[in-house]
């Protein structure tokens, strides 16, 4: 008998019993719904995090000043004091085959005034190259030159929420605010960011040149800076760029070969690989959680498929008697098993295909649904109806003709 | 050669303490075109020997030839072969698959075998259906005919392949006395034509339709007449079966 009258006959007796079959079909239903919903959420929530990572900048390295403190006493991250915006334009120069942007930073937390308005907000001391490294854009205005970079000229860049927050509605270009009392002109409006990854608003930020703050706000007898920012020509350089920047800020420190650096490197492949390992954990959960509805739905499909081949025991033995082999009646019910997991599997993408954007339009979240995984989990359905099916049919193959038919 | 012959055939049932002798040392043959009805009363072996010629059941010992083929111990799928081209069931419960057409049913046998095309299939069984005088029926389900339109279905789907041999196992068991009647007259159309036909019956007027009569009492045959003195009527039937169990 073919394979397309073996599938017919298949086809029939699922249709025979449509509640039955539908019953039999849930378990895989729900099972492939669950599976494909919970992935399009996952998937679309690690997209989202992927993008907001690579928004932070544009091919970006950190490099902190590590807390070597003196003596005894050690401080945190970024507090050391040996950082300058000399090694940022050392990086810039004698690097500059492997990094095309580098922004020494300072930051300073300042009470921001602006007419009867102030703000309490974060001032960024930075060079030029933010632009490029942190993918900002100026909305309104422009932002500050080299040549004002070099005379510490007092004007800044200020972000939306900083915008919103002193001037309301009024253009705020040209005006003049003052930020721990001294002057500082406003010559552009920062493009809105958005909240980070940890929630924290971007756009909260007023910037300006780094010799200006640190000139004016931070005040220091020391030259330190808190961080640099560095952009990478290419990320595949990663970890030669990191090298050479160990090797010209040590050599800069002077610090002896049993000496530790004294700066530490950050980059958002770090990040990544955090969220990759998270996620990588949440994957395997939820493959866990599949596979044990699937094993539920495949029992129930080998439970009802049972029920089938005793319920239709004398037409076995009448399919017998006029000729059908063992291996006709195996392919028969294995087939039926078959065509019930996979119709299952199909709704089930289905279902979870719509539950998924269902949920992500009521919820607002990011929906990604990867056609890999789709195929995937459809394709494992139809493997449980062949692994569930497999046992009953079996059974089936193996009755003697006469005891079917004789069957009451 | 012998269409069907058997040598020394035994069945045992190992039921409880004590083996039964379901057919305990049976010979038997049967030429091509003859019309064969086996008789006895219920437990004689008369239903297990049909089993056992259908290569339905396998014997416990004993040798059958089939076509000048031994069949007695063959694998479950080289019988399902065997029953599909060269034999035909008609049993006493029709066994047509429900919710499926006269048709469909008809065309089973073949769909095992799968020497016709799908045109050709269709032709045949339609042409067997009109054989049986169903002709305006294919479209019918077993539920929506009758118990003698069931049987005619059932004789129909068993020459599909055209096979030399028809066994029917009290084929008017569930027939009404005219149903009856018809059935065994197609029977005997069907041998006049030349196919072999072995019937399994307990009664009489049915058994009297067959040319050659077999007696059967605890699996032995006690009485095999061959029906040289020509067609006898029922109440000669009664007579012999009498006498043989006597």
């Amino acid at each position: 008998m073919s394979m397309w009258m073996i599938f017919k006959v298949a086809v029939r007796a699922i249709f025979r019993n449509k509640t039955r079959s539908l019953l039999t079909c849930l378990g895989i239903i729900v099972g492939i719904a669950a599976v494909i919903a919970v992935m399009a959420i996952g998937q679309g929530a690690q997209m989202m995090m992927v993008k907001e990572i690579s928004s932070m900048g544009n091919n970006l390295v950190m490099v902190f000043p590590e807390g070597r403190g003196n003596g005894p006493v050690s401080g945190g991250m970024g507090q050391g004091q040996t950082m300058t915006a000399g090694d940022a334009e050392a990086i810039k120069k004698e690097l500059s085959h492997l990094v095309q942007g580098v922004s020494p930073q300072v930051r300073s937390n300042v009470q921001m005034m602006y007419a009867s308005k102030n703000w309490a907000g974060n001032v960024q001391g930075v060079s030029t190259d933010i632009l490029l490294i942190s993918n900002w854009v100026v909305s309104e205005g422009r932002f500050f030159t080299e040549e004002e970079e070099r005379r510490s000229a007092r004007v800044c860049a200020v972000g939306t929420t900083v915008k919103k927050n002193l001037f309301n509605d009024e253009d705020p270009i040209g005006k003049t605010i003052r930020l721990k009392n001294i002057t500082f002109k406003v010559i552009g409006v920062l493009g809105s960011k958005g909240a980070n990854n940890w929630g924290q608003d971007q756009d909260d930020v007023v910037m300006a040149p780094y010799t200006s703050v640190q000139r004016y706000l931070q005040r220091s007898k020391f030259n330190n800076i808190n961080m640099m920012n560095l952009s990478l020509i290419s990320m595949d350089d990663l970890e030669e760029a990191k090298r050479e920047v160990g090797a010209l800020l040590r050599q800069r420190h002077h610090l002896a070969d049993y000496q530790d650096d004294d700066f530490e490197t950050r980059d958002t492949t770090e990040i990544m690989n955090t969220i990759g390992s998270v996620t990588g954990l949440m994957t395997v959960l939820l493959t866990a959680v599949a596979a044990i509805s699937l094993l539920v739905g495949g029992i129930g499909i080998m439970n009802i498929m049972l029920v089938s081949v005793t319920e239709r025991i004398k037409e076995i033995g009448l399919r017998m008697a006029i000729g059908a082999t063992p291996a006709n009646i195996l392919m028969q019910f294995l087939l039926e098993a078959v065509v019930l997991s996979t119709v299952g599997g199909a709704v089930g993408v289905a279902v979870g295909i719509a539950g998924a954007e269902f949920i992500g339009s009521v919820k607002g979240w990011p929906i990604l649904i990867q056609t890999g995984s789709t195929i995937a989990a459809f394709a494992f359905s139809a493997v449980v109806g062949m692994f569930f099916g497999f046992y009953p049919a079996w059974r089936a193959s193996k009755l003697n003709p006469i005891d079917c038919l004789r069957y009451e | 050669m012998h269409l069907i012959e058997i040598r020394d055939m035994y069945k045992i049932y190992e039921l409880g303490d004590e083996p039964v002798h379901a057919l305990d040392g049976v010979n038997l043959s049967v030429d091509d075109g003859e019309f064969v009805a086996i008789m006895g009363s219920s437990g004689s072996g008369k239903s297990t020997m049909l089993n056992i010629l259908g290569c339905l059941d396998t014997p416990t010992k004993g040798s059958y030839l089939l076509d000048g083929v031994e069949v007695a111990e063959r694998s479950p799928t080289e019988l399902a072969r065997i029953r599909n081209e060269k034999l035909g069931f008609v049993f006493q419960n029709f066994n047509l698959l429900p919710r499926t057409s006269a048709l469909e049913n008809v065309e089973l046998p073949d769909l095992y075998l799968g020497h016709l095309s799908m045109r050709a299939r269709r032709r045949r069984a339609l042409e067997l259906l009109k054989r049986v005088g169903l002709g305006g029926r294919h479209s019918h389900t077993p539920s929506q005919l009758s118990g003698g339109q069931q049987q005619r279905v059932a004789i129909a789907r068993a020459l599909m392949n055209r096979p030399p041999v028809l066994f029917a196992d009290e084929p008017t068991g569930n027939l009404d006395t005219k149903s009856s009647i018809e059935i065994m007259k197609l029977f005997t159309e069907l041998s006049q034509e030349g196919i072999t036909i072995v019937m399994v019956t307990h009664e009489d007027d049915i058994a009297a339709y067959a040319k050659r009569h077999i007696v059967m009492r605890d699996g032995k045959v006690m009485r095999d007449d061959h029906g040289e003195g020509g067609m006898k009527t029922t109440e000669q039937v009664s007579q012999l079966v009498k006498e043989a169990l006597s």
